[in-house]
């Protein structure tokens, strides 16, 4: 009936006005323990405007804590976060969201009692700008801006082909809808820097295909910039620009993609200690494997 | 064509195709109506027409008129609590005290002065927001604590308000009139009208109950509307994100503390009001009604009616207070004709309706946690679906 609205038209806060490649987020001696355990050892990394920065590592290595960091969850014993210029260090997890820091999590986290459109509509929140009281008498204002961006929702539905399942609740929903859906309300944050903890585990060959369509697109049209926690290595080396790797919280690489694949600390990493461990590749079958039995559960 | 798309008026033959498929929306603001369907709306419209009817058929007594008006009353403080535990998922044992605040500060503004309390007989449009705005803002001061705990410590700490309210509604004489002897509710009067008095409207005469009837029933509509549409508007989303995941709303943008403290707040508003209606209602209140052991009952009861009406809807909350102020009759009216129930017997009709209370919480919180509400829908479910089950 009306044409599809490209999603850069849906969406017009994700672009940034620095230029391309210089620094939007600057991590600088993050520095994150648990106890006695190290979680994230004084690593630093700059993510320039435009790229797909990838951050790579066998469990444990600390990936996800680093990404809790930035969202605010996490506060870091030492180091600093830097985001377009100002410091996310003691700024609460909304005021984080509000600046334009959205994410996918490794471990689902959608609200399972809301319909597909709700979850969206969730992540529209900081968009919204009408008050309680307005939302109860519901006429005017409130009911115009609850139109309008429920047409951004459904663009976003549209451009994840998930329209059969908008009016779902989403916890009878299955596992790849369900990352698909948690893309959406990423997306629907509308943000400068999206983070995304590993958006193909437990994801079959297929349903990885789709979401790597996904992102490349959805990068394409927004020109929004991404940090990528993947344990993929096929995903990892197609799409990112830079990759940087974690063992045991060290950071013991960061280059592009071909070069990390060829450095010694890397194979060794991965190889461990002894001469039979596993490979990059193994670890990729391994992590799909692992993620796999995550799925089922 | 899955599902509303675009956002103009569909051209011209367009709209001549769809005439005749109401069902099918165009636009996403009838989508996102509150009355979605045309079958809602007759049927909230047939409803309306046959509750105003009730008082002027013949065979309804002043008393079960009485008591439907008491379940005016609870729906609207059931459908206060439904926000905040519903929707917020912030357990609250204390929702009898913030009706306790909202009846003695309509008693106060709207009740008569005595010799041993204070009273102002003010209009019921200044007592009536009065009461709400005192209980809310009481709910605002506490709500910062509350929400820094949840589960167990949070109904705990919610607890404490219903002694902390025994004692001040039992030391503040002249406002409560004291312990055990209570003071007179107010007058209900809007700009001379008096709305528990005989009346003529329209040429049709009224007694004593019925205008007091006619209004909290259309109080109890403006509100659950009001409540409605919070619920499904920005900050009701918000509500349902803090109570699922609450880590995961915060990285989404829902200030925690915010939203928390609005529940608290808006669902003390409610309370506030509903605690003023029930003053005129019971005519005379006292501290005992809403603090300790009494308030506790309260909250109990309260907790019941979303419990068993239904977690995180109106309707739930509207059909919980049915239930509630309708199974103890149904109870007495039967208890004569089952053994072992009567004074003397085995067990008395009080502890009856006690012990069905707590089987039905428990019964509803293992198979139906949707309440009645849940299980009217699994009911029309089936018959939509019907020959087919699945
Ligand atoms: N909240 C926490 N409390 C205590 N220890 C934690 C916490 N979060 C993470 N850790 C520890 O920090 C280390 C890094 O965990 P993290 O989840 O960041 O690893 P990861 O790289 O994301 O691993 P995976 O690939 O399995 O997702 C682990 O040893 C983990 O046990
Ligand atoms: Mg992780």
């Amino acid at each position: 009936m009306t044409t599809i609205r490209p999603l850069s038209e849906a969406l017009t806060g994700t672009s940034v006005d620095i230029p391309h490649g210089q620094s939007l987020l600057r991590v600088d001696g993050l520095t994150m323990r648990f106890g006695g355990n190290t979680a994230v050892d004084d690593v630093s990394f700059d993510v320039g405007r435009g790229e797909l920065f990838a951050i790579i590592g066998p469990n444990g290595a600390g990936k996800t804590s680093i990404f809790n960091c930035m969202s605010g969850v996490y506060r870091p014993q030492a180091g600093d976060l830097t985001f377009l210029g100002e410091s996310l260090l003691d700024v609460r997890p909304d005021d984080i969201a509000r600046r334009g820091v959205s994410r996918m999590f490794q471990n689902i986290e959608l609200f399972d009692n809301l319909t597909v459109l709700d979850n969206l509509m969730l992540g529209r929140h900081q968009h919204l700008s009408y008050g309680m009281l307005a939302g109860m008498v519901y006429v005017g204002r409130a009911k115009r801006t609850e139109v309008v961006n429920r047409r951004i929702v459904e663009d976003i539905i549209d451009f994840l082909e998930i329209e059969s399942v908008r009016k779902f609740p989403v916890g009878m929903l299955p596992y790849g809808v369900k990352k698909r859906v948690e893309l959406g309300r990423a997306m629907a944050m509308e943000p400068k820097l999206l983070l995304l903890d590993e958006p193909v585990a437990g994801m079959n060959v297929e349903e990885t295909e789709d979401m790597a369509r996904f992102i490349l697109d959805i990068r394409e049209e927004l020109d929004l910039t991404m940090v990528l926690v993947e344990h993929d290595m096929g995903l990892v080396m197609d799409l990112a620009d830079r990759v940087m790797v974690l063992d045991f919280g060290v950071q013991i690489a960061l280059d592009t993609p071909d070069r990390v694949q060829r450095d010694p600390n890397v194979i060794q990493a991965y190889l461990g200690e002894g001469d039979e461990g596993p490979t990059l590749d193994d670890e990729a079958a391994a992590a799909e494997a692992r993620s796999g039995q995550e799925a089922r559960r | 064509m899955t599902g509303p798309r675009g956002d103009t008026a569909p051209p011209k033959a367009a709209r001549a195709t769809l005439r005749g498929r109401p069902s099918l929306y165009t636009d996403y603001a009838a989508d996102q109506a509150i009355w979605n369907t045309p079958a809602k709306r007759y049927w909230t419209v047939a409803l309306i027409l046959a509750v105003i009817a009730t008082p002027f058929l013949p065979f309804v007594t002043r008393s079960q008129q009485a008591d439907l008006t008491l379940v005016f009353v609870l729906a609207i403080g059931g459908i206060g609590l439904n926000l905040l535990t519903g929707y917020a998922g912030q357990v609250s044992l204390g929702h009898a005290f913030f009706v306790g605040v909202g009846a003695f500060t309509a008693s106060v503004l709207g009740g008569m002065p005595t010799q041993n309390v204070v009273g102002f007989e003010l209009d019921l449009l200044i007592w009536l927001p009065a009461a709400g705005l005192v209980s809310m803002v009481l709910g605002l001061l506490v709500a910062p604590l509350a929400a820094r705990v949840r589960g167990l410590y949070l109904a705990i700490l919610t607890l404490g308000l219903v002694f902390i309210g025994e004692h001040l509604f039992k030391e503040l004489r002249s406002i409560s009139g004291g312990q055990g002897v209570g003071r007179r509710g107010p007058d209900p009067e809007i700009l001379g009208f008096a709305l528990f008095h005989p009346q003529e409207i329209f040429g049709l005469q009224l007694d004593r109950e019925t205008p007091w009837y006619l209004f909290t029933f259309l109080l109890l509509v403006v509100m659950a509307i009001l409540g409605r549409n919070l619920a499904r508007s920005r900050m009701g989303r918000a509500f349902a994100a803090v109570r699922d995941r609450d880590i995961a709303a915060e990285i989404m943008g829902v200030p925690l503390l915010r939203t928390k403290v609005l529940a608290f707040g808006v669902s003390s508003f409610y309370a506030g009001v509903a605690g003023a209606l029930l003053a005129v209602s019971f005519g005379q209140v006292t501290p005992e009604n809403f603090g300790g052991l009494g308030g506790l009952l309260l909250s109990v009861e309260f907790l019941a009616i979303i419990l068993i009406g239904g977690v995180a809807t109106m309707s739930g909350s509207i059909i919980g207070a049915t239930f509630v102020v309708l199974m103890p009759r149904l109870v007495q009216a039967f208890a004569p004709q089952i053994p072992l129930i009567g004074d003397g017997a085995l067990l008395s009709v009080q502890q009856l309706e006690g012990i069905l209370f707590g089987v039905l919480i428990v019964l509803f919180l293992i198979l139906e946690p949707r309440g009645l509400f849940g299980l009217w829908l699994r009911i029309r479910n089936y018959w939509k679906a019907w020959p087919f089950s699945y």
